[in-house]
């Protein structure tokens, strides 16, 4: 509705941020028949009704998995096929050729697309973050004696793609403990259903990867789980949910159905009491194909640590779809501290471009959920504080970093 | 004097000594050595860590009763038998029966090696009949010919920007050169006395392929076009683990997900047996076509 008033995003934003949202709302209200118009544009019917949404099965993806057996896509009027893809290069390159109307991807994938990091550069957005939290630094049984990062030289460590948050993670720990990523240990690209195979052939000591892999290792007794990412930086942004700028804009009735029900799907996910029948749900071999005790273990966060320890810490995982800017920021200064993107970056322009807070803040509402009223938020990772209206300064205080 | 023993005896052991029985119950015995082998190194144990039973109940079998990860005989005998009863169950997009991802797989074997043969048989005839072609054109096969189907499927998905077709695309490419190869072999070693023979006779050159060419290459071109179905057979399996979608290959993928040594293995065995089927078939046309020279 607001985008009818405001049909140019940029002045639309721009009035949004001058004002805020309820503001925003209230200034409207005066001169226009607000539930009218509310009810008018729920109604609209999206243009495309049957749509394909890639996805890896991992335990990330959970509000687009589980919206489809627990009925989130039919009930705002969409036939959505959930379809199990290969690896991340593989759903880069369907959803690029539209094979895939919208797909699950890393948080850094839209940003890296957009930026032709990697792929050739097509403006992608990314108005929903899957899951927060919900990955483990997993070592290798053998290894249950090394648990200080410092004495991990040499070490071998398998992350499932270069932009991904477990790359910039595990950078940024090892980093911090003194240890160069790029000359001290060894970084690979593995798929995670590897991770555990390659775990058990010992051709990795370990590596920061998705659940449900880091649960599986210790459910088959393979490693154990040393470091969960809440532990690194609580409340950080793990997948996403992703669509092309160009569906968004042509077909914006159907990104607003399909939006609106991941986000419900993720507002349901967020309540521990629903925790155990989503484990239910997704475990089939249609979906995750895992099982149930792995994921149910992973989802409430009571779980065995590998190590002959039961621990219990229910926000193991975590579900927020509020993509903050502040997270595309400081995957963006991570991006250029490591060499993946160089010269002169426009941290806040891409941002707000990419991650489509306002579209998402309205909708969050629609389904009663509290967006906070900004996009930008200062938060710690391993303790130190990120503000992303410096970013600059803080790549520069970093001790090891590859940018110059 | 014979006695009455010896005509009996003589009778058995000529029926033992028949190479096809005595094949048979050497592969039985070899399969018996194998399937035992196999049940006792799973039989085994890891070591077994003290457990909490609250842990415990978390964990999975290997880790909690150390039982070996690798399955034993009897759990993928189990899996094969409920994979049978069941084949063409369809449980939603990623999840349908045996039966069903076996069709997909032939069904893009069946059109990429099609493709091939349409393209391959008359490209061979052309190489075969006609040395400068055959010149001209053998260095593009021999650099073409050993690329693997896999480092061809990036550039077919970059290009052809769509899976199906790609995977279609990629099997095409790797059956085409044992049938071009064979058929301008074939062609190019006609025996030259019936070629004379059509000369004499001023066949047309179109006629001379049809009637004189073509049925003397026939055994030739079928070895080749059997070697090829197995390599397409081979082929569709990796493209489809990495593309994914339907088929045997995203079904061996699909299980490895769930790290289903059981499920993975049943699927080798039925990719084995269907490939088996597959050349059976070819042998079965070679034998029509094969003359006594």
């Amino acid at each position: 509705m607001v985008r009818a008033l405001f049909p140019k995003s940029r002045a639309r934003r721009a009035f949004l941020r001058a004002v805020g949202g309820a503001t925003a709302l209230g200034a409207i209200a005066q001169f226009f028949p607000l539930g009218l118009v509310k009810e008018v544009f729920a109604a609209a019917a999206p243009e495309k009704k049957n749509l394909k949404v890639g996805f890896i099965p991992i335990t990330c993806a959970t509000p687009i998995i589980m919206a489809h057996p627990m009925g989130f896509y039919a009930k705002h009027g969409l036939n959505v096929e959930v379809v199990k893809t290969a690896g991340w290069a593989v759903i880069r390159d369907k959803t690029l050729n539209k094979e895939y109307d919208a797909a699950h991807m890393l948080s850094p994938m839209p940003l890296a697309i957009t930026l032709g990091a990697g792929a050739n550069p097509i403006p992608y957005t990314m108005p929903a973050v899957e899951n927060i939290n919900g990955q483990a630094i997993t070592l290798a049984i053998k290894h249950k004696d090394k648990r200080d990062p410092k004495t991990w030289k040499g070490f071998r460590f398998a992350v499932p793609f270069d932009y991904s948050m477990h790359n910039y993670l595990l950078r940024y720990y090892v980093a911090e403990h003194g240890l160069d990523p790029d000359t001290d240990i060894q970084i690979r690209a593995v798929p995670p259903p590897e991770m555990v195979a390659n775990l058990r052939a010992e051709n990795i000591d370990g590596f920061l990867g998705p659940d449900p892999f880091n649960q599986r290792a210790v459910y088959d007794g393979v490693g154990f789980i040393h470091l969960l990412s809440k532990e690194l930086w609580d409340g950080h942004p793990c997948c996403a949910f992703a669509a092309s700028k160009e569906f968004v804009t042509t077909m914006p009735n159907t990104y607003a159905a399909l939006l609106k029900a991941i986000i419900d799907a993720t507002a349901f996910a967020a309540k521990q009491e629903n925790r155990k029948a989503i484990a239910g749900a997704i475990a089939p071999a249609n979906y995750l194909n895992q099982p149930e005790t792995v994921l149910e273990q992973i989802l409430t966060g009571t779980y065995a640590d590998g190590l002959g320890n039961v621990r219990t810490d229910p926000r193991r995982i975590d579900f927020d779809p509020f993509p903050w800017d502040s997270f595309a920021i400081w995957i963006l200064t991570q991006m250029k501290r490591w060499g993946q993107i160089k010269g002169d970056v426009d941290y806040a322009s891409i941002a707000k471009e990419v991650y489509l807070a306002t579209d998402t803040a309205k909708l969050m509402q629609e389904v009663g959920l509290t967006p906070p009223l900004g996009a930008s938020k200062t938060f710690k990772v391993m303790g130190k504080e990120f503000d992303p209206s410096k970013p600059e300064e803080y790549i520069k205080g970093f001790a090891i970093k590859r940018a110059a | 004097m014979r006695s009455a023993a010896a005509p009996i005896r003589s009778g058995c052991i000529d029926m033992l000594s028949s190479l096809t029985l005595r094949a048979a119950l050497v592969s039985l015995a070899l399969l018996g050595t194998f399937l035992a082998l196999w049940h006792i190194a799973t039989l085994g144990s890891g070591p077994v860590v003290k457990m909490d039973p609250q842990y415990a109940k978390l964990m999975g079998a290997a880790a909690a009763q150390g039982k070996s990860a690798m399955p034993t005989p009897a759990d993928v005998g189990a899996k094969i038998w409920q994979h049978m009863q069941n084949p063409f169950y369809d449980r939603g997009t990623n999840d349908k029966g045996l039966g069903i991802q076996l069709a997909y797989s032939i069904a893009r074997v069946g059109a990429g090696y099609l493709l091939a043969v349409a393209i391959a048989v008359p490209a061979g005839f052309l190489i075969g009949m006609s040395p400068l072609m055959h010149r001209a054109l053998d260095p593009f096969i021999q650099v073409l010919k050993p690329i693997s189907p896999l480092a061809w499927m990036p550039l077919a998905l970059y290009t052809i920007k769509d899976s199906s077709i790609s995977a279609i695309f990629v099997i095409f490419v790797c059956s085409l050169w044992p049938m071009l190869i064979n058929t301008a072999f074939g062609v190019a070693s006609v025996r030259r006395e019936w070629l004379n023979v059509a000369k004499t006779l001023e066949m047309p050159a179109w006629r001379t392929a049809w009637r004189v060419i073509l049925p003397a290459a026939a055994p030739t071109i079928l070895t080749g076009m059997r070697i090829s179905i197995g390599i397409a057979w081979l082929v569709i399996v990796a493209a489809e683990m990495l593309v994914g979608g339907t088929g045997i290959g995203y079904f061996v993928w699909n299980e490895w997900n769930n790290l289903s040594i059981a499920n993975v293995i049943t699927a080798i065995l039925f990719i084995g047996l269907v490939g088996m089927a597959l050349d059976q078939l070819m042998a079965c046309l070679q034998r029509f076509v094969s003359y006594a020279d």
